[in-house]
């Protein structure tokens, strides 16, 4: 239907535009009349107010029809006698009417289901007759005002402009409307879940095991049962191990990508450079699900084996592992970073140094080096917070239960896995775990936020310094 | 120490200090050289499969079916017993237990292979033909030599007496390589040497597609707007600061936010490439929209000057002069984009695509799978013969970001104007 509609207002679109263009065009030769702009422009015009109006309109109706008729027919099924407990069983019943109108219902249907059916048929074809002929009335008022406008030989071109402006507009508002749909899915989700779980408990505990939460509903819980969820979502655990696997991961990172960007910016020739860069910017291209591979089949199963050989118990999960494989991806951030930092440190600062006899590296480490600081910080935190948010590796190389302990060799749990676990398979509505995910993904958008802003901060800082 | 002694220690550390640089590019260089040849190695053998060549005798009496049988008759067919009868011929053997070990080495599809083969030929009821079957995956990956033959048997999927079959097809030449077109054509299958990435193809295809319709337009208009429209006030500021930190979020947190706007409120399909377009095009917005600004920035002022000089509006001269100058970079722009919303996986894991679909995906609200979430998926299988699977995956995703990058390079190279 939607495909429909969308095709015959092309088409209205199309002829009003060379009717707008054709019928201004003979008027102002037969009346003589200077047209106040090019007769194609009375065309666009046409074409603006026939197609914007009629589209948002079909697009907002679209977004809200389900919404709407799930709510009414959940509510007269109820009116009618269907029992059902929670959120969950209600939208069974819901898809079982939905399929028992389509067709692809197989199992019993009793009466209150064929009711609903039959009702669910009906509004169907009420919303359906009743946004065809909305939409054509919408088409044909704001189609009449455009014609009168015309009429009165308008300023076609300043109006058009003036609306494809609003248009550019609202394109780039859709950065902002990204940014509320994060914040409030995230934030809807995990203000349920705190309103069970206590925040203080939450970011304090020292337990994660949401698989205990075997919680149905999460509107009736005793005290002794809180006493027992509370321990199954402890946050400490999940922030130490991303933190740890974090860390490591700078300890491969930091260190590389600091000396290659140094490298390339003090030391190498243009033709080194020209070649050994884009090799370093290829590690940032690699998708993350490859490294995973890499690390889980390889690197992971080498570690245990080297250990084995050395006398060590090494998990196949390892921190290290993980840690390595993302240090590895994160170089090219920091190399690249650090590499645009130092080259805009001004030449005069090393030539004074070279004056008084300074080598090179001396050069680098104590006049180059301390004056990009605050820059190379910068990407340094912007690396942190990639490390943070990274979810591929360490859910294919790290393990899954959460283990508070600073040994390399054993496995820990981050935040971005938990997430997928969590989330990944049958979810419960409205059950603390399902909730906790959403929790866990705020903590990480703050956090991430936090060190984005601190970083892109420090940078612009530096920035400024040198202009 | 003296002044010399001083000196060449001065110029040691500046050796030692260059020597860490170089250090470190080689370390990173290795490390590319490592993975793409650890993924190569692993990964090549599975675009060819193992084939048994098996004579296969269509025994009327077994076939129920005619001479002459139309075409639906043949597919309604049974097949089964022809598809036995002939393949326990390939190997003399004593007893059930043996037959059943010695069809074991064919792959479950035998059947449906040896059906096509009959619909491919005319009359073949009564005769005989020399047929390539597929191998099972315990056989391929034996003949390929990934799989070690000296381990005890009770740690072996392949047993002694299946051994001794294979020696004797190698020994009478039965057995062979053959180009893998199962890896291509077939959607995911819990049997290795039947699954491929089909599905995952499609799949990705259409999410890429639908990430471009969407992200492209908007991200263009949005820069259009912010470089040469926009006022200086608080909500332009506002935008900026959305844009610059969206481009910084999680991947995941974007699934979360599908999750709940696009599954939970909007209720469109689980599991869909419409979904995955939308959620991946959410995510690119912000990444194409800042190189797309930074080309229209580096069009010189003089051009739109010059512009408006002879008469043009404004947003003439942004339309018929700026933003076809800026194109190539815009262009090149969202096709680096695009790669990373190709190789993304985390977002998808959580809108659902991790589904097992066997079936090709017709459009882009069916489930389907997507090139990266197969690798994911494949990666965690304990079949060996998923192993080779999953890195000739990697290598198709690879190849084809390679191809992109290279396309968004040549683009620029090609058609940017150098203003100085």
């Amino acid at each position: 239907m939607n495909f429909v509609l969308i095709f015959l207002i092309t088409i209205f679109s199309l002829s009003l535009f060379f009717y707008g263009r054709s019928k201004t065009k003979s008027i102002s030769i037969e009346k003589n009349i200077k047209l106040k702009a090019l007769p194609k422009f009375y065309g666009y015009y046409l074409v603006l107010w026939c197609s914007i109006p009629a589209l948002v309109f079909l697009l907002v109706w679209s977004l809200f029809e389900p919404i709407i008729i799930k709510t009414i027919i959940i509510e007269t099924a109820a009116n009618q006698g269907a029992i059902f407990d929670d959120k969950n069983e209600a939208n069974l019943i819901y898809e079982k009417i939905k399929a028992i109108h389509l067709g692809t219902y197989f199992g019993d249907i009793d009466l209150i289901l064929k009711e609903s059916a039959l009702s669910y048929a009906k509004f169907i074809n009420l919303f359906t007759n009743s946004k065809v002929v909305l939409i054509f009335g919408i088409i044909i008022s704001s189609v009449i005002y455009a014609l009168n406008k015309i009429k009165n030989n308008n300023k076609a071109r300043d109006d058009v402009e003036r609306i494809l402006k609003g248009l550019l507009f609202v394109s780039s508002l859709i950065a902002i409307l990204t940014t509320l749909g994060i914040i409030f899915s995230l934030l809807f989700e995990s203000i349920k879940f705190f309103s069970v779980i206590n925040v203080f408990d939450y970011l304090f505990g020292t337990n994660w095991s949401p698989q205990r939460a075997f919680v149905r509903d999460a509107s009736s819980i005793t005290a002794e049962e809180y006493e027992d969820l509370k321990d199954a979502f402890g946050f400490i655990p999940l922030i130490a191990g991303t933190s740890f696997i974090a860390f490591i991961a700078m300890l491969v990172a930091v260190p590389v990508g600091l000396f290659s960007g140094i490298y390339m910016a003090e030391y190498a020739s243009s033709k080194v450079r020209k070649f050994s860069k884009p090799i370093i910017e290829i590690l940032a291209g690699i998708p993350t699900v490859v490294y995973g591979f890499f690390a889980a089949l390889t690197v992971g199963p080498f570690f245990r084996q080297f250990g084995e050989s050395l006398g060590l118990t090494v998990s196949s999960e390892s921190a290290l592992a993980a840690g390595l494989i993302m240090g590895i991806m994160i170089i090219p951030y920091v190399s690249s970073l650090s590499d645009d930092v130092i080259n805009s440190v001004p030449q005069s600062l090393r030539d004074g140094s070279y004056a008084v006899g300074a080598t090179k590296s001396e050069t680098i480490k104590q006049v180059v080096i301390p004056a990009a600081l605050p820059g190379i910080i910068g990407s340094v935190l912007l690396a942190v917070s990639r490390a943070i948010g990274e979810t591929m590796i360490v859910v294919m190389a790290a393990g899954l239960a959460a283990n508070l302990t600073i040994n390399p060799l054993e496995s820990t749990t981050t935040i971005t896995t938990q997430i997928v676990m969590i989330l990944v398979g049958d979810q419960e509505f409205d059950s603390p775990k399902t909730q906790s995910a959403f929790a866990l993904g705020l903590t990480l958008f703050i956090a991430t936020l936090i060190l984005n802003y601190i970083a892109q901060r420090a940078v612009k800082k530096y920035r400024e310094k040198y202009d | 120490m003296t002044k010399e002694e001083r000196l060449k220690k001065r110029h040691k550390a500046e050796k030692r200090f260059r020597f860490y640089g170089v250090v470190s590019i080689l370390v990173a260089l290795l490390f590319v050289l490592i993975l793409v040849q650890n993924i190569f190695s692993k990964g090549s053998s599975a675009f060819k499969k193992t084939v048994i060549n098996v004579e296969i005798f269509f025994d009327q009496e077994l076939l129920e079916i005619k001479n002459g049988a139309s075409e639906n008759e043949i597919i309604e067919a049974d097949f089964y017993d022809v598809a036995i009868e002939s393949l326990i011929k390939a190997y003399p053997t004593k007893n059930l237990k043996e037959e059943n070990q010695l069809l074991k080495l064919f792959s479950g599809d035998a059947e449906f292979e040896i059906k096509q083969a009959f619909l491919d030929n005319n009359n073949l009821i009564g005769k005989k033909i020399n047929l390539n079957i597929t191998a099972s995956d315990d056989i391929d990956q034996l003949h390929k030599g990934n799989y070690p033959r000296d381990l005890p048997e009770d740690r072996r999927r392949i047993s002694d007496f299946q051994l001794v079959i294979y020696d004797f097809l190698v020994e009478n030449d039965k057995i062979g390589k053959n180009f893998n077109n199962y890896f291509f054509k077939n959607g995911d299958s819990r049997d290795p040497e039947l699954a491929g990435i089909g599905g995952a193809l499609v799949g990705s295809f259409y999410s890429i597609l639908i990430c471009l319709l969407l992200a492209f337009p908007v991200a263009v208009l949005a820069s259009i707007y912010l470089e040469e429209f926009a006022p200086k006030n608080k909500i332009t500021d506002f935008i900026e600061i959305n844009i610059n930190n969206l481009a910084a979020v999680p991947s995941i947190v974007y699934g979360l936010l599908a999750l709940q706007i696009l599954l939970a409120t909007i209720q469109l399909p689980r599991s869909t490439p419409l979904v995955a377009g939308i959620t991946l095009a959410l995510m690119t917005l912000p990444r194409i929209i800042i190189p797309c600004r930074a080309s229209l920035k580096a069009v010189p002022p003089s051009i739109r000057e010059g512009a408006l000089a002879v008469g043009a509006s404004k947003f003439q001269s942004v339309f018929h002069h700026v933003v076809p100058l800026a194109l190539p970079g815009t262009l090149s722009g969202t096709i680096i984009g695009l790669a990373q919303a190709l190789g993304e996986t985390a977002p998808l894991i959580l809108i659902g695509m991790v589904a097992f679909v066997v079936d090709i995906p017709s459009s882009p609200v069916d489930p389907s799978s997507s090139l990266p979430v197969q690798v994911y998926l494949w990666s965690e299988s304990a079949e060996r013969g998923f192993v080779e699977k999953t890195s000739a995956t990697i290598m198709m995703l690879l190849s084809f970001l390679i191809v992109m990058n290279f396309l968004a390079v040549y683009l620029r190279q090609k058609f940017e104007k150098r203003w100085n």
